[in-house]
């Protein structure tokens, strides 16, 4: 067991796999020499070389177009987006090529998408994307989105070794403000099945990301008032673990979805759509959902800070579910 | 005597089959199309066969090259060795065709396997594909080259030019022919960029360009096989302008008004199979016997797949959510 930050669970699992299997390397934008915009790759390339380190002019669609290319060769790349908002310069990419490429021509392509994401961190709208949704329609892709170190670095590992593609969602404020004991063994977090966080009888929280923790303080809260909150990591978004979602509001008959992206056609919606079809019988109040303003992410604190969801605004949602 | 680079007798009449098939392949989908039996679009390469054919022979498929064809390129993957029935069966939707349904006319192929790789629509996405391609060869030191096709419409988008750029700052074994046919669906090549030819479209990015006459089937060999030989030998990208012409309209349904008639009759007399045969004659490589002797084949193995084509069943619609994701084992 070693404490490991979350930015350290990541290149634990990308040196990891790199050093398990040649097939797998590393592509995109400062990846190499200066080891990642935030250091994630760093010591990649004194190990690995820049054979397997492949540093690239800022072209995002010829960095997943390229690691898809060499995926159809049976290569197992990790596709870098220096900040994940950058992945919609690539998305055509990837929903078109990427995605498809198994169900129209039998074509495995094993890519790994991955990049910080998320707010709170004052990136402004074009360094604070959650872009989930922006995915959820488009059927071939996996998507994860690991809020603790435990879970960045066995469903990185994971990711790298399931043969379709994968985005990998990491959150940059996670980076370096938690840290974890992580088994010295190799592991992985399988891809589909969601954590109870938090066991509780009195309503479900369903949640990912970041959010986890504005999850945990709230729940700390509602126990002060002998109110037991459930807390559902869901982990992967895409298959995402619907049994674990059904029992726990077939259990506790009250949820509240959390998510750090926009409101409106967020990946919540799906999955109150998903509870409503098949758990309605359970429900004793509405489903409700605490979401970022439907607003592109603002640079100045106070906006941004009014943009996120927090534990203040799912606490009021929370007590209007157990009010209801 | 003519210079042939190379190609022996045997060789000259190999391409001369190539081209025959590719034409008469295309007329017989023509007909398939007219009875309805083409389900989806039906795009030609009338005229432009040439340097589809004699562009993939330049290749080394045993070597593990690859070929990227566009929409007009059939001839590309007929000398890579794609069968005439799973063309035929891949435009009438079947169910045993190699997508078995789920894709249209020639996007299909997979590069390891097959020695070329089917695009997807997004003109351009395909030469970022191609650069992974040749980059895994590389690391998997198995000094394969890829050939990709590309238009004048499609050397306008992004793709095009970010996947250029990075597979020639790499220095990757990787061709790029620029097939310069006049238009882009309906748009002439003055709307699409004002660069005075497209070969010059390597400078912004530091790659050989260089133009040839794409009706010209040895001098698109003889230019193709030297980029070939340069991306083996590690120098790097070359962007080779072919210069031909779109005889027919975008697709079958198109009647290419857009067109002033006096061009279309200029390219009309400069036929690439009527030129190349006509070198052939002249050199004494080949008489007006071969050539019948070649199409009487041409014509027996069209016949032949189209009846295999046309037996074959749609696909089933159980089939419809399968081989989405690995595991269920609908590919293998």
């Amino acid at each position: 067991m070693s404490e490991t930050t979350y930015i350290e669970a990541i290149t634990q699992a990308m040196a990891e796999e790199m050093a398990r299997d040649e097939r797998v390397f590393l592509i995109g934008e400062d990846v190499g020499a200066y080891g990642g915009a935030f250091k994630t790759s760093a010591g990649l390339i004194e190990r690995f070389g820049p054979g397997r380190v492949i540093d690239t002019p800022i072209s995002e669609i010829a960095i997943v177009g390229a690691a898809s290319g060499a995926a159809l060769m049976g290569m197992r790349p990790i596709a870098e987006m220096q900040f994940i908002d950058f992945i919609t310069c690539a998305y055509d990419m990837l929903v078109n090529f990427a995605a498809t490429s198994r169900y129209r021509v039998g074509s495995a392509c094993p890519i790994v998408v991955r990049g910080p994401a998320g707010g709170g961190v004052h990136g402004g709208p074009f360094h604070s994307l959650n872009p989930e949704a922006m995915f959820m329609n488009r059927p071939g892709l996996k998507i994860v989105a690991p809020g603790t170190a435990y879970d960045a670095k066995g469903l990185l590992k994971a990711a790298i070794r399931d043969d379709d593609p994968v985005i990998y969602i990491e959150h940059k404020y996670l980076y370096r403000r938690i840290k974890e004991n992580l088994p010295d063994d190799d592991y992985i977090v399988p891809i589909g099945k969601a954590n109870i966080r938090r066991k509780g009888k009195d309503l479900t929280i369903l949640t990912w990301g970041a959010m986890i923790y504005v999850a945990d303080e709230a729940a700390d809260e509602l126990q002060k008032d002998g109110v037991s909150a459930e807390i559902i990591d869901l982990r992967s978004i895409l298959p995402f673990d619907e049994e674990a979602i059904l029992e726990s509001v077939a259990k506790t008959n009250r949820v509240v979805i959390l998510h750090e992206a926009p409101l409106t056609g967020g990946a919540g919606a799906e999955f109150a759509a998903r509870i409503a079809e098949k758990a309605f019988d359970y429900l004793d109040a509405p489903i409700k959902r605490v979401a970022a303003l439907d607003v592109p992410t603002p640079y100045s604190p106070p906006l941004e800070a009014a943009a996120l969801p927090n534990k203040a605004k799912l606490l009021a949602a929370i007590r209007e579910l157990l009010a209801y | 005597m003519i210079e042939t680079f190379g190609l022996s007798r045997d060789q000259l009449l190999d391409i001369e089959y190539y081209l025959k098939l590719t034409r008469l392949l295309e007329e017989r989908l023509v007909a398939l199309f007219r009875q309805a039996k083409v389900i989806g679009g039906l795009y030609r390469s009338l005229g432009q066969e040439g340097e589809s054919v004699a562009a993939a022979y330049a290749l080394d498929f045993k070597q593990g090259d690859v070929v990227q064809p566009l929409i007009r390129n059939m001839g590309s993957i007929l000398v890579a060795g794609a069968r005439p029935a799973d063309i035929i069966r891949q435009y009438m939707a079947k169910g045993n065709s190699p997508t078995r349904g789920r894709e249209l006319n020639i996007h299909f192929g997979h590069p390891d396997r097959d020695g070329f790789i089917g695009q997807i629509s997004m003109l351009g996405d395909m030469i970022p594909v191609m650069a992974g391609i040749t980059l895994a060869g590389r690391m998997q030191k198995r000094n394969l080259v890829g050939l990709a096709f590309i238009g004048d419409g499609g050397s306008s988008t992004g793709a095009f030019w970010e996947g250029f750029n990075f597979a020639t700052v790499q220095r990757l074994p990787l061709v790029i022919i620029v097939e310069h046919n006049h238009y882009a669906y309906s748009t002439p090549t003055e709307k699409q960029t004002l660069a005075n030819t497209l070969a010059d479209k390597a400078l912004g990015v530091g790659a050989i360009g260089e133009t040839v006459d794409g009706n010209d089937v040895l001098a698109v060999y003889d230019a193709t096989k030297r980029a070939v030989t340069r991306a083996r030998n590690g120098e790097g990208v070359t962007l080779l302008e072919v210069k031909t012409f779109r005889l027919k309209g975008h697709a079958e349904h198109d009647n290419q008004s857009y067109v002033p008639r006096e061009i279309i009759d200029e390219w009309s007399g400069k036929d690439p199979l009527d030129r190349f045969e006509q070198l052939l004659v002249e050199n004494g490589f080949a008489t007006e016997e071969d050539f019948k002797a070649i199409e009487q084949r041409v014509k027996r193995e069209v016949d032949a797949a189209t009846d295999e084509a046309e037996q074959s069943p749609m696909p089933s619609s159980d089939e419809v959510t399968k081989g989405l994701f690995a595991g269920d084992g609908y590919w293998s």
